[in-house]
């Protein structure tokens, strides 16, 4: 059965070819996923990565944008390694004010 | 060390097995040449699973005409695609 990642082939709308930057939390994304597969701490790999986005629900997958993806795929990893618990993660996320408009 | 050799006929298993999978699926069961052999690199699908300490495998690029792999193909007759394919994803025509 094709998974939801595997689009080949399927019609995908439109493409944005306008450049866009980067948001700043889209950055930090990049930059905790560089810095958890660096040579010290060795705790991804891009191919893991790629597992964890691939097992999103496809509902998921679709809201969650690129680097929404790999936020989620590097938390679900991170847990699954014992780097972090849900509870912290839980702990840390209720003390983190929401913006005006819920982000 | 390799099965099959560059200008070799080659078909893509129409496997389907579960986890992290590079071999897309619109390619599957669908026949290309051997382009180039790109030389030996561990398997994803076990990298995927931190698995770091497998064995390599030899990694083939894979030309196949666009109309072999889409029945409405519009295109030139002469368009290819290219697609790397690991070894235990071949099988001989």
């Amino acid at each position: 059965m094709r998974r939801h990642h595997d689009m080949g082939g399927l019609d995908g709308g439109p493409i944005d070819g306008r450049d866009h930057d980067f948001e700043p939390w889209e950055k930090r994304v990049n930059a905790i996923m560089r810095l958890l597969g660096d040579e010290k701490r060795q705790l991804l790999r891009v191919d893991e990565l790629r597992r964890a986005i691939e097992d999103m629900a496809p509902e998921e997958y679709d809201e969650a944008g690129y680097y929404g993806r790999w936020a989620g795929a590097m938390t679900n990893l991170m847990i699954e390694k014992g780097v972090v618990t849900i509870d912290e993660l839980r702990a840390k996320l209720d003390s983190v004010p929401l913006k005006d408009d819920g982000q | 060390m390799s099965a099959f050799s560059i200008g070799e006929e080659v078909r893509i298993r129409r496997g389907d097995p579960p986890g992290h999978v590079r071999t897309p699926f619109y390619a599957r069961g669908k026949v290309g040449v051997v382009e180039r052999i790109c030389g030996q690199f561990r398997n994803p699908e076990e990298l995927a699973y931190g698995r770091y300490d497998g064995p390599a495998g030899t990694l083939y690029r894979v030309r196949f005409s666009q109309r072999a792999l889409w029945l409405d193909y519009a295109g030139q007759p002469a368009d290819t695609v290219d697609i790397e394919i690991f070894e235990h994803w071949l099988e001989p025509v």
